[in-house]
């Protein structure tokens, strides 16, 4: 299982931003290890946001994305004590979720 | 701690509320592998079925000038125009171009920040994919001083 995202989310008025650190190789599929060898591409490719359990946004990502991808965007009506929840999923089946408060 | 029966009803749980929204097709197609391949911004906007992009001051894209490490190129896509169905960061001389695609709801506004990775200077492009299919683009020059594709 892979480590926890860092999650804040913060309300501003009517909308909340919300920022995310991921914790992931996002390997691109271009480099070549020691031995000359292509390494396999290694990359989160879906990537959902909800809002009190409603799904907000979703993201497709490419393997062009960096190392411990951050991610920031604005959720519009959200309020101190709403919970955010973020799932990534990774192109080997590989999937985390995890959830903040606003504040 | 949580039990594993209850997880696993809070997955069913969840998985039952995706499959019933309905709002959000894209959820259930696959992984738009062709875009996410393609070479050329225009193939990629070909494989979502997007128009020709038209240049437009209504979409802002936001990056350095310069970027010291192209491993981590911090850029935003943003346009304060209703009716977006997609907002996609794209780099132009990147292995593939398009480096991420954003489903926009009613609930989220329009802009979006991450961080990417950049093989050598090109310029970045924002497009927003309208409901009608439209495709409006706004483009900037990132010079990279060490690129991160490579390695």
């Amino acid at each position: 299982m892979a480590d926890p995202m860092r999650i804040r989310a913060k309300a501003e008025g009517d909308k909340a931003t919300v920022r995310v650190l991921m914790s992931h190789e996002m390997e691109s599929g271009q480099r070549k290890d020691s031995a000359g060898k292509l390494i396999p591409a290694w990359h989160i490719n879906e990537v959902t946001a909800s809002h009190n359990g409603k799904i907000v946004m979703t993201a497709e990502w490419g393997p062009a994305v960096s190392k411990n991808p951050f991610l920031q965007f604005n959720v519009k009506g959200a309020k101190a004590g709403d919970k955010v929840a973020i799932t990534w999923k990774d192109n080997k089946g590989d999937s985390r979720t995890d959830e903040a408060t606003v504040s | 701690m949580q039990t594993r029966r209850e997880t696993l009803k809070h997955s069913a749980i969840v998985a039952g509320l995706l499959a019933t929204t309905g709002l959000f097709p894209q959820y259930a197609l696959a992984y738009n592998k062709t875009a996410f391949e393609a070479k050329a911004v225009a193939d990629v906007l070909k494989a979502l079925g997007a128009g020709a992009p038209v240049e437009s001051k209504d979409v802002t894209i936001g990056g350095p000038d310069i970027a010291e490490n192209g491993a981590v190129v911090p850029l935003t896509a943003s346009t304060a125009l209703p009716g977006v169905k997609h907002i996609l960061l794209l780099v132009e001389k990147n292995p593939a171009a398009l480096v991420a695609l954003f489903n926009v709801t009613d609930s989220v506004e329009a802009n979006f920040a991450t961080r990417s990775k950049m093989g050598q200077s090109s310029d970045v492009y924002a497009v927003a994919i309208m409901n009608d299919g439209k495709a409006l683009f706004a483009k900037k020059e990132v010079k990279v001083t060490l690129g991160g594709c490579g390695g």
